[in-house]
């Protein structure tokens, strides 16, 4: 019992973290969660070697884990973690934006600019080419050749590159980016899990379960 | 003060006494003698129907509790931040390009800047949100069981819910613990004392006969003390001797539930204590494999010792739980290949939990032996389904890893689990190239097609 309230106490920068990210207090107690359980030795930050082991699956892993820790920092902590990951909340239709109020951090714009800097790993403002065929590579790995890969990378720029500075900006990565991101879902899921999807299991007392045939009793 | 005792103090004797005879007398009727014949008298059933229907309504009322005031469920599980939608990698790009530039999406074979997204959403998905180590964390419920550990929605949403869940909570900790607490007394010093008289007698088959008996009845004992609700199906399939049973692990409790419908040989390292104590008398009636601690460490010892006993036809087949730590009953872990090295035939045994009446899963890393006994015997029920499946042995040309992974698959799919490749002893290893390369794979099969189409244009 207790209401969520009284254990954002636990969260490092909790109340300020609730108005900037937009996070619900429970959510944001969920990622607290997470945080403490990536950060095994109980430091308070996480180091890259932490956001790795969960992101081996990902192609673009190392870059992923990058986008997290500011240039030249070793450790990222709690609430920096939020604020990054806050990036990926939906955006909200309607805010009304008085000027002097900082972007929040799931605006189209935020969005894309994390993106942005995924590409951009040196951060001089530039997709160049170089950078463009590193994320290829990450992406499509060993199963294209050299020339396909140069091929791509070359269409990709022609078509974003307007003032033919043979490198994307950000302004020329905002025209090409789309204009609904994708956002994690939120979706109920059921009583147990099952193969991939989420079945409910329902409770009204029969014999077997309809969707994962647990039988309840003979 | 003592004066207005007095007169009560016999009274009050006499009425404890009554009470304690009539208390034990029911015990022995209800639960001890049935549990030393092996017959039900249902009463665990109807039990579980009225708890069902009394959960239901339960939840019912704290979802209508919740809309009236427009509380945000904080139901655990669907918040968990992200749903993995079983979507496609081509899907969802697709997806992400469609909301994009106003051009047609006749083919996707050309590269987007936007496909990174997608990318980055994975990843971003994995580290919020592990599905992995969810297996490890108990499962979380959507309805509510009345207690209020798997729930974390209870405000106060009604005066009668609250009412119902005090009552809950006195029978559970007034009348429920207690007398679970006691069977469970009596079970294991049972146990104790008949297999140490048991020891004093010759080898033979009178000696084995008694042996079984007596491990039933104690097990069944046991099964009543934590007021289990067993569902055996197949049983045709069931162990037999020279064989080795191999079933998914999620609590100590696998063992007595197991144990309490045939008789296994049990395999394990020789604790201190009571358990210690417990595992000496047992071997005394009838052979276990107890290791000591040292001996653990050295596999060869271990597959000696295993198959040696394997081999003895007379002997009770083993009872191993290949994942080699508790999960969490959503998924069967990786097996460990040492006991489908030896060469045996393997009967898998699939063991499901009901999660609404109880959590079964034992978090060793946040509850111990003791705390998790008691949690067990102050939940409502533990209801659950063994399924015995057909046996099987190693075939020509299959080594010992994918033996294992045979089983599990077959476990994993009565049981209605996820079958997982992931090593149930998880320490953060990397995790091998070829899921990475999997997805590559897909991605570029969508912009370049696969070597076969290459090929043809």
């Amino acid at each position: 019992m207790g209401s969520s309230r009284s254990s954002l106490r636990r969260v490092p920068d909790g109340q300020q973290l609730l108005q900037e990210t937009g996070f619900s207090a429970a959510v944001l107690l969920r990622l607290h969660q997470r945080f403490q359980f990536l950060d095994k030795d109980s430091r308070g930050h996480l180091r890259s070697e932490d956001l790795e082991a969960e992101l081996s699956e990902n192609p673009m892993g190392d870059r992923i884990v990058g986008a997290f820790f500011q240039p030249g920092q070793e450790t990222v902590d709690f609430p920096s973690f939020v604020r990054v990951l806050a990036h990926f909340r939906p955006t909200e239709k309607n805010r009304t934006r008085g000027g002097e109020q900082p972007e929040p951090a799931n605006s189209r714009n935020r969005k894309l600019k994390f993106a942005f800097q995924l590409y951009d790993r040196d951060r001089d403002g530039k997709i160049s080419r170089t950078e463009l065929l590193q994320v290829l590579r990450e992406m499509l790995g060993l199963q294209v050749t050299e020339e396909q890969l140069q091929s791509i990378a070359e269409r990709a720029i022609q078509e974003a590159d307007l003032d033919r500075d043979h490198a994307i900006c950000f302004d020329e990565f905002r025209k090409v980016g789309p204009v609904r991101l994708p956002e994690p879902q939120h979706v109920a899921v059921g009583l147990l899990l099952h193969q991939e999807g989420m079945a409910r299991c329902s409770l009204n007392i029969q014999r077997k379960c309809d969707l994962c045939h647990f039988h309840l009793w003979n | 003060m003592e004066l207005f005792f007095n007169p009560f103090d016999n009274l009050l004797c006499i009425l404890l006494g009554i009470s304690f005879t009539v208390w034990f007398t029911l015990l022995l009727v209800f639960i001890i003698v049935p549990a030393i014949f092996g017959v039900s008298f249902g009463i665990r059933r109807l039990y579980m129907k009225t708890l069902l229907k009394i959960f239901e309504w339960a939840t019912l009322r704290i979802e209508r509790g919740a809309k009236e005031k427009n509380h945000h469920l904080y139901k655990p599980y669907s918040n968990a931040i992200i749903a993995r939608e079983p979507t496609s990698l081509e899907e969802e790009i697709k997806e992400i390009r469609r909301s994009g530039s106003n051009k047609d999406l006749d083919s996707v074979s050309e590269f987007e800047m936007s496909d990174i997204f997608y990318f980055a959403r994975r990843g971003v998905e994995s580290i919020m949100d592990d599905e992995v180590t969810k297996r490890f964390s108990a499962e979380e419920l959507e309805s509510w069981n009345l207690l209020t550990r798997s729930n974390n929605n209870f405000h106060y949403i009604s005066l009668r819910l609250t009412v119902l869940w005090w009552l809950g909570l006195l029978i559970r900790y007034g009348i429920l613990l207690p007398l679970r607490v006691t069977l469970a007394f009596t079970g294991v010093s049972l146990l104790v004392f008949l297999t140490s008289l048991i020891g004093l007698l010759q080898n033979g088959r009178m000696k084995n006969v008694l042996s079984e008996k007596v491990h039933l009845m104690c097990y069944r004992i046991c099964v009543r003390a934590l007021t289990a609700i067993i569902t055996y199906h197949d049983s045709e399939n069931k162990p037999k001797n020279g064989g080795i049973c191999v079933a998914n692990h999620t609590s100590p409790i696998d063992v007595i539930i197991l144990a309490s419908d045939g008789c296994y040989a049990m395999v394990g390292q020789i604790h201190g204590g009571l358990m210690g104590v417990i595992q000496r008398s047992m071997v005394k009636a009838c052979p276990h494999i107890w290791f000591e601690r040292s001996e653990v460490k050295d596999r060869h010892l271990v597959a000696k010792r295993l198959s040696n006993h394997v081999q003895d036809k007379s002997k009770l087949p083993i009872l191993i739980f290949p994942e080699g730590t508790c999960i969490n009953n959503t998924s069967v872990m990786m097996f460990k290949k040492g006991s489908f090295d030896i060469g045996a035939t393997v009967y898998p045994v699939a063991i499901k939990y009901d999660p609404r009446f109880g959590d079964a899963f034992w978090n060793s890393s946040k509850f111990g032996m003791v705390s998790y006994l008691l949690r067990m015997m102050s939940s409502w029920a533990i209801v659950c389904s063994v399924w015995y499946l057909p046996p099987m042995s190693r075939e020509e040309g299959e080594d010992a890893v994918q033996f294992a992974n045979r089983v599990k698959s077959a476990i994993a799919r009565k049981g209605g689990l996820v079958d997982l490749l992931w090593d149930g002893g998880l320490k953060r290893e990397k995790v091998k190239d070829t899921f990475k390369e999997e997805q590559q794979k897909l991605y570029s099969k969508m912009l370049v097609g696969t070597q076969e189409d290459r090929s043809r244009s």
